[in-house]
């Protein structure tokens, strides 16, 4: 049997061999564990996907614990809302939402310690200091380690209110710190979901429909039970009828075909013996319910095809649409301009594709249930499985695996729920494994957007108004607050919709991953037409937004904004001569509450365009683990690159076209940067975020420094397809839309 | 009856000589270092050497690996010290992990066979392994300073 650890050190040096696991802990706050002879725990709270928060998150405990990192263990936190906090992963918000909690757990746990000491040792509190693990006082000469004094110290309430650390002081945050479940990562411990393993589980799969708008009407199971290990196959229904589903209850097949058996790959065979007859879904109609309120939605059954939905997309785009800001009199503007410049974007799906496949082990009987696997947020998804399974919340543990990446696809649960009612139902442990196939066809897409964007100048090449009209399927990506709203006196936002069976989710900063390709081309666009450097064109926008602004709720900072974007032309030297050989795109972008900008610089390479570098320049306040920062940001370029260039997920009659790495065309080693050089600004500012903001100007810097490049405008993702070949013509006639 | 030698360590594994070396790694054996990322020798996730290749496990039937010498990321070095465990420590490469096997497998075999590989080289050798996090800069830096490392520990 595999031991599932859920230990990891952080001085990975001191204990190859792993760690013991002590048998007394006194808690100091929910998240620091101290036992008798010093070793020093701190849980996180927060589930792992590849943003490293197992190790940025306690290095915030005990920066204000005055713990020795080097010394600390850290273990992943149950499922526990009440001592733990929300415990969601999303929304670049892991540091953000925990920052002041943790650091006030952590100068709680080292008051209570500090009380501990002047108790047993008569002396007032005020003159004992706490450095390193250890408190001393300086006048006896006394001092004791935190794990002799813990059993005293656990005993007292938790001190509200605590003095925190001024960032001046910080030893830990702002120090890079090694990955604390590196070692296992690179030795193949059992970390992920896909790895746990309970004694007498059995694995199970799903055979979805082959189409959104189908589902299953008859299936023949004969050949597939007389398969080797297959211990069962059956019919299950995820939500009946009317059932109030929360919010991130998004599901794309209601009607689960389940296979059951010992091993994946007896399952994996016996499932192509099934003989299944799939039959139109019709409209269907889906309740959803949350924060009070309850609404129907029609889903409408037709079966989608991609060049029919990009059809439709245009027709809506002539249509009126919601207006979202205006601000000043846009319709005059652009009457009167001397130019108007109208370009239109368009993006299609795009599946998540962590690596690891949506799995998750689950245990259920009638009186409790055990899950375990990766999942973005239990809090999310625990009160939809108490319901399905009649089980108080308090009968259910859910445990929290790291997660072989995530971007917004494991927020929604619908897996878990299907793995518990699959174990209800085989009444034993299992595990429920998609495979690829499965898990790239099941939808919870980033959705398919377009937006058309329109710029008025007057003789002069001012800028007198500005009109953002955006569409998708099933829903527009435009943020009406966003820059450049503010800068321009005449601004219209727009945007309309089309319903769809087609199922989306959050995928790495939602909209915006679509808005800063479109925004950021356009005003790269812009930048030629009045004869400006992009940035200075850029610079002055935010300048008038800080000086004059326009209208009201503009949602970003000018002065952050435009840190970055002089960050960057610094560290990037842009517009110097020795950057003459490189075609340099720029782009700048906010969201999420944080600031990214970055310079890309392609070469052509074999006779196609290679983005061999990239400078970075973000905004996100205080950086906790800068080395382990640095790395999202790298990976958030390699993925604005792979998706800008490859990214796509279509369909023909409701089928997606693509349903492995073979067809569906992932960055690999050749086409990643060699060079990305991350700069952050320097400030105090808590922090805001970084999972996301770096990802979504990266599309706009490609589209721009393609154009350079090649001389051509890039307007549809995916570009590789647009990008003309050595010795070919391919041009815009392979544009869609 | 198979019997296969993984890690130097012997098994008979009662199993249809057709199973993906890889699903006889994860659920009969209980080797879960191995991962599946597509079944279909795309992503690289299951690389194993198999007398000292690289393969993809989700694609070697156990019946070729039988009698052969299988190595998996539990066994790459008996201390947990190769030169590209140390290296992908040293330069921190991984955010989710969940490649970094089967891209250290693919790796070693690169190391092997070229003492001083260049970037091209490297691009060649593991353009089969992706990376969804992105790590793919940090992968050659790291297996750049294993090769330092490496021909150090030689000296």
């Amino acid at each position: 049997m595999i031991s599932f650890t859920w230990l990891s050190r952080a001085g990975l040096a001191d204990t190859p061999k792993g760690i013991a696991l002590p048998e007394q802990w006194h808690e100091l706050t929910g998240y620091i564990k101290i036992t008798p002879d010093n070793i020093i725990k701190i849980l996180n709270p927060n589930p792992e996907f590849g943003q490293n928060v197992m190790t940025s998150l306690p290095m915030i405990v005990a920066e204000e614990l005055e713990a020795d990192w080097k010394k600390i263990v850290v273990e992943m936190g149950p499922h526990d809302n009440v001592k733990l906090g929300p415990q969601f992963t999303g929304g670049s918000n892991s540091v953000r939402m925990y920052w002041k909690p943790l650091r006030e757990a952590g100068a709680a746990a080292r008051h209570m310690l500090l009380q501990a000491a002047a108790e047993t040792w008569g002396v007032p509190v005020e003159e004992l200091t706490a450095q390193n693990g250890i408190i001393s006082h300086a006048k006896s000469g006394k001092s004791a380690n935190y794990g002799s004094l813990a059993s005293k110290a656990a005993t007292y309430p938790i001190p509200k209110g605590m003095a925190l650390k001024a960032a001046k002081d910080f030893k830990v945050v702002r120090n890079s710190q090694k990955n604390v479940e590196g070692q296992k990562i690179v030795t193949g411990k059992p970390l992920f979901g896909l790895d746990y393993r309970q004694e007498g589980m059995l694995y199970a799969m799903i055979q979805h429909p082959p189409a959104f708008g189908m589902k299953l009407q008859s299936f023949d199971a004969s050949q597939a039970l007389k398969m080797p290990g297959i211990k069962d196959v059956f019919t299950l229904k995820l939500y009946e009828d009317g059932f109030e589903q929360g919010g991130f209850d998004t599901r794309s097949f209601n009607d689960l075909l389940v296979v059951v058996g010992n091993t994946t790959w007896e399952v994996m065979n016996a499932r192509k013996k099934l003989i299944v007859q799939w039959e139109a879904t019709g409209d269907t109609k889906d309740t959803i319910a949350g924060r009070g309120t309850k609404r129907e939605v029609i889903v409408p059954g037709a079966l989608e095809t991609t060049t029919a939905q990009l059809e439709k997309m245009k027709e809506y785009a002539q249509k009126p649409a919601q207006q979202l800001r205006k601000d000043g009199d846009p319709e005059a503007a652009f009457k009167n301009a001397a130019q108007v410049i109208e370009r239109t974007y368009n993006a299609p799906f795009l599946a998540h594709n962590c690596m690891e496949p949506m799995n998750f082990f689950a245990h259920v009987t009638d009186e409790k249930a055990l899950l375990a696997g990766p999942l973005q947020a239990p809090a999310w998804t625990e009160p939809t499985l108490a319901k399905l399974l009649n089980l108080p919340p308090e009968k259910i543990e859910i445990q929290m695996t790291r997660m072989g990446g995530g971007f917004g696809r494991r927020a929604y649960g619908h897996y878990l729920h299907e793995a518990a009612l699959i174990s209800k139902k085989a009444k034993a442990p299992i595990q429920l494994i998609y495979s690829r196939e499965d898990d790239m066809t099941y939808g919870i897409y980033r959705p398919m957007y377009t937006a058309t964007y329109r710029a008025a100048l007057d003789a002069n090449k001012n800028l007198i108004g500005f009109h953002v009209k955006g569409g998708g399927i099933p829903e527009h990506a435009i943020h009406a607050n966003r820059f450049p709203a503010g800068a321009v006196d005449n601004y219209l936002a727009e945007g309309w919709q089309i319903p769809s069976n087609i199922t989306i989710g959050a995928f790495r900063a939602p909209r915006s991953n679509f808005n800063a390709a479109a925004e950021q081309s356009f005003l790269d666009e812009l930048a030629v037409a009045m004869g400006k450097d992009p940035i200075e064109l850029r610079l002055e926008l935010l300048k008038r937004a800080k000086d004059n602004p326009v209208g009201k709720n503009n949602d970003y900072d000018p002065d952050r904004y435009a840190g970055i974007l002089k960050l960057v032309k610094e560290k990037s030297g842009w517009g110097k001569p020795e950057n003459k050989k490189y075609s340099r795109g720029v782009a700048a972008y906010f969201c999420h509450n944080s600031y990214a900008a970055h310079v890309v610089d392609i070469v052509m390479k074999n006779g196609a365009p290679y983005v061999e570098r990239v400078y970075s320049a973000v905004d996100c306040g205080i950086v906790i683990n800068p080395d382990a920062a640095s790395n999202m940001v790298e990976g958030a370029v390699v993925d604005g690159i792979g998706n800008a260039f490859y990214g796509r997920l279509s369909h023909k009659e409701g089928a997606p076209e693509q349903n492995n790495f073979n067809n569906y065309r992932m960055i690999r080693h050749s086409e990643a940067p060699k060079k990305i050089e991350v700069h952050f600004v320097q400030n105090d500012i808590d922090p805001t975020g970084l999972g996301e903001p770096p990802f979504p100007p990266v599309f706009g810097a490609v589209a721009n420094a393609l154009f350079k490049a090649t001389n051509k405008r890039y307007y549809d993702q995916p570009f590789h397809e647009q990008i003309p070949q050595p010795g070919s013509t391919l041009d815009n006639k392979k544009r869609l839309g | 009856m198979i019997k296969l030698n993984i890690n130097k360590k012997s098994y008979e594994l009662d199993i249809d000589p057709n199973t993906p070396l890889l699903w006889a790694l994860r659920d009969v054996i209980g080797l879960v270092g191995t991962k599946y990322g597509c079944g279909v020798a795309q992503c690289g996730a299951c690389v194993v050497h198999l007398n000292g290749e690289a393969v993809r496990s989700c694609v070697t039937k156990v019946s070729r690996a039988a009698g052969q010498q299988v190595v998996t990321i539990e066994g790459l070095s008996p201390n947990n010290d190769h030169p590209l465990q140390k290296a992908w420590l040293e330069l921190d490469v991984s955010q989710c992990g969940y490649c970094q096997a089967g891209q250290i497998m693919s790796a070693a075999v690169l190391l092997k066979e070229n003492k001083n590989p260049t970037d091209k080289d490297i691009d060649m050798a593991m353009e089969g392994n992706i990376c969804r996090c992105g790590t793919y800069m940090r992968i050659h830096k790291a297996i750049h300073l294993a090769a330092k490392m490496q021909s150090k520990d030689s000296k």
